[in-house]
């Protein structure tokens, strides 16, 4: 709290540490010297996955100076054991398994297939051209419609996604970015549609564009109208949208393009803090949409340090909102995230082995006190996943929460030294980082200069190189591999007449619509853009009732607000 | 072979941006002694083989996890038989496909698809190989 440094609880006192100090002193030299002089240990450094050193063992001196205060207890700042008091006892995490090829039609039906299957919130996975705001009937969208998710263009496509689906009921998290805002327009506007509470309506938009020039390269617009872009949603939302997240800032991809686990972390932290004072920049007060930011990590294959990772995480963003941002309802301080596993760890070969390795990044996150999860499907490595993997996804959490007990004690890893030295050293390890940011000149400037791009590209050929040479072991790829054909899987097989079918419904659509109407909406559009302090929303969203395409929307602004190319580093 | 470095176009072709492997490959070949020229993202095929033709290059390397890639391929292959220049360099591809699509590529004249898996040794020395075996039948 914002207690000084000599009112702080230390967790042992001095007489216990120079106790536990001595005894560590007295074992290395006499058990572990006469140990390792017969069998020395297989490594001389043993690091972790953000290439840490880690120690043999941890004592109650690894822990001395972490005061109390900055562990604490669920549900109350600096939220480092979740951000609810009860957590999973109160209601397990939402099993949210993502999903999106082909039609709307085509993935509603996956859609209800997952939840008849017992998931819990709904995550949509958007096309490569929906992602990038073009058509389906643009030339640039050949051969990529419905491909690596649904494709969206006009609101009747939203009916159709949602066909069946109570939206006041089941929570929905939209993967998406650049264009991120106009499916949020096509969401209110097919709530609007179907007479739904705006207030009522629970989910996701991820919007999260810094993290695209970052990591993940979905772009349209350069980074000055695109942050216009997100601070009109999320103020958009605050006061309209009770429970409805605007953005959601994700590490996830950034982690996925090559990043360390720490870079995930602390370049996620920098982000957040450019948003944050975007919008506060913008005049909303902090605690009128702090509370409904939300936050998307992956969880990676080392265990302990990913756990620790959520954990610091959780401090870190709430000490920054509380002194930073001068934050005052603890509701604005508490950080709320989904994870996904990390399907850059899922293998070709023997694709069985996925399954573990899902089941236990998935542990990871429970025990990190994630708030929803994605489990990826065994077959990821080579298609969209199939419905069997999906299942199988699914099931690996219901085991996880129904069969092992482990959502009975909330943050069970909490006041282990081992676990509470990782939290401390990655909430350092956050803030070295956002230092260099700053002293760059802040994450838009290190944005232009390439600094996050180049250490991400860093990371991922250190990566690469250390698992050829088999210093990172990757079973079945570079250690105990089958000689021979190798087991053979089923996958997900994309209906080639989608694509020609979502052209033409779209094409249809075009030719019914009162085009007139398209017209004056979309110079309604432009107009209300060129007043860099109006926000877009309102005129968005009056633009896609009208059945404007998410493609014209797109082009409407591009003449105004430019388009971004990027100089590649590596 | 000849001691003028090994010259590799590497792209990325259509809309998606995972560009992870493209430049690991990249540095790799790189730090191998190659020349590599990369394209950057969203690039379009005829885009891609006017450059190979323009930089002169060995090799095209077209990255691609978007699943278009049954149909960006054959786009690629058409535009360099169309500009005479299937013969004059190698093309190879890598990303997330199943194995019967990559096996179809293969078919279709691409002499390479490398998976996410493939150490960077290994892709040096396939790209070796590849040249190699062209200067020996020219």
């Amino acid at each position: 709290m914002s207690a000084t440094p000599d009112e702080l609880t230390t967790l042992i006192t001095d007489a216990v540490r120079q106790a536990v100090e001595d005894d560590v002193k007295s074992w290395e030299d006499d058990e572990l010297a006469s140990f390792l002089a017969r069998h020395p240990e297989s490594q001389e450094e043993y690091l972790s996955g953000s290439r840490r050193t880690v120690k043999r063992v941890y004592t109650p001196a690894d822990v001395a100076d972490i005061p109390w205060e900055d562990i604490g207890l669920p549900g109350r700042f600096p939220f480092t054991r979740g951000p609810y008091p009860t957590m999973y006892r109160g209601r397990p995490w939402t099993m949210r398994q993502i999903a999106g090829f082909g039609t709307p039609d085509e993935t509603n039906e996956r859609f209800k297939y997952l939840i008849a299957q017992g998931q819990t919130g709904l995550s949509v996975d958007f096309d490569m051209p929906t992602l990038m705001g073009i058509d389906s009937d643009d030339p640039r969208s050949v051969g990529e419609v419905g491909r690596e998710g649904v494709a969206i263009d006009v609101l009747d496509d939203m009916d159709d996604l949602f066909a069946g689906i109570d939206l006041e009921e089941i929570s929905v998290s939209m993967t998406i970015n650049p264009s991120a805002w106009i499916v949020f327009a096509l969401y209110v506007a097919l709530a609007e549609r179907r007479g739904l509470d705006l207030n009522k309506l629970s989910g996701t938009i991820q919007a999260d564009i810094l993290k695209e020039y970052i990591a993940q390269k979905e772009w349209i617009y350069p980074p000055e109208p695109s942050m216009r872009i997100v601070r009109d949603s999320i103020a958009f939302a605050a006061g309209r949208m009770a429970r409805y997240n605007p953005i959601n800032i994700s590490g996830y991809h950034i982690s996925e393009a090559g990043a360390t686990p720490l870079q995930e972390a602390a370049f996620t932290i920098a982000m957040t803090r450019t948003y944050v004072q975007e919008v506060v920049n913008a005049g909303v007060d902090i605690d009128a949409f702090a509370s409904r930011l939300s936050f998307f990590f992956v969880c990676q294959a080392d265990f302990f340090e990913e756990i620790a990772k959520f954990r610091a995480l959780r401090r870190v963003y709430a000490k920054m909102m509380k002194e930073e941002f001068g934050a005052t309802n603890p509701e604005s301080m508490r950080m709320r995230f989904h994870t996904q596993t990390a399907a850059a760890t899922l293998t070709k070969p023997q694709p069985l082995n996925n399954i573990v390795r899902t089941a236990l990044q998935a542990l990871a996150a429970v025990l990190g006190g994630t708030q929803s999860l994605h489990t990826n499907g065994l077959d990821e490595a080579y298609a969209i996943p199939s419905e069997l993997a999906m299942k199988v996804a699914l099931r690996t959490q219901q085991i996880i929460a129904e069969e092992t007990n482990v959502t009975q004690v909330i943050d069970p890893l909490g006041g282990s030294y081992y676990v509470e030295a990782l939290t401390r050293d990655f909430e350092q390890g956050i803030h070295e980082y956002l230092d260099k940011i700053e002293a760059l000149g802040g994450t838009l400037r290190a944005i232009e200069l390439n600094f996050f791009q180049r250490e991400i590209a860093d990371s991922a050929y250190d990566f690469a190189k250390r698992k050829a040479a088999g210093e990172r072991t990757v079973v079945g790829v570079n250690k105990y591999v089958d000689e021979g054909e190798g087991q053979k899987i089923e996958v997900h097989k994309i209906d080639p007449t989608s694509e020609r079918r979502k052209i033409e419904r779209l094409q249809e659509v075009k030719r019914k619509r009162d085009n007139e109407r398209v017209q004056e909406t979309l110079a309604v559009l432009l107009e209300t853009a060129k007043n860099p302090d109006a926000n877009l929303m309102p005129a968005t969203i009056e633009a896609v009732k009208a059945q404007a395409s998410m493609g014209e929307i797109v082009k409407t602004l591009e003449g105004l607000f430019g388009r971004y190319t990027e100089t590649p580093v590596f | 072979m000849t001691d003028t470095p090994i010259r590799v176009l590497l792209a990325k072709i259509g809309l998606d941006g995972h560009d992870r492997g493209v430049k690991i490959v990249a540095r790799a070949l790189r730090d191998a002694g190659m020349e590599v020229v990369y394209t950057g993202l969203h690039r379009t095929a005829a885009e891609v083989v006017a450059t190979a033709i323009q930089e002169d290059v060995d090799v095209i390397g077209v990255s691609l996890l978007s699943g278009a890639h049954m149909t960006l391929f054959p786009q690629i292959i058409e535009l360099m038989k169309e500009q005479g220049v299937f013969d004059r360099h190698i093309l190879m591809g890598g990303g997330v496909m199943p194995d019967e699509d990559v096996e179809t590529l293969k078919e279709l004249g691409v002499q390479a698809i490398l998976g996410q898996d493939t150490p960077p040794d290994a892709i040096v020395e396939c790209v070796r190989a590849l040249v190699l075996a062209r200067q020996r039948t020219v």
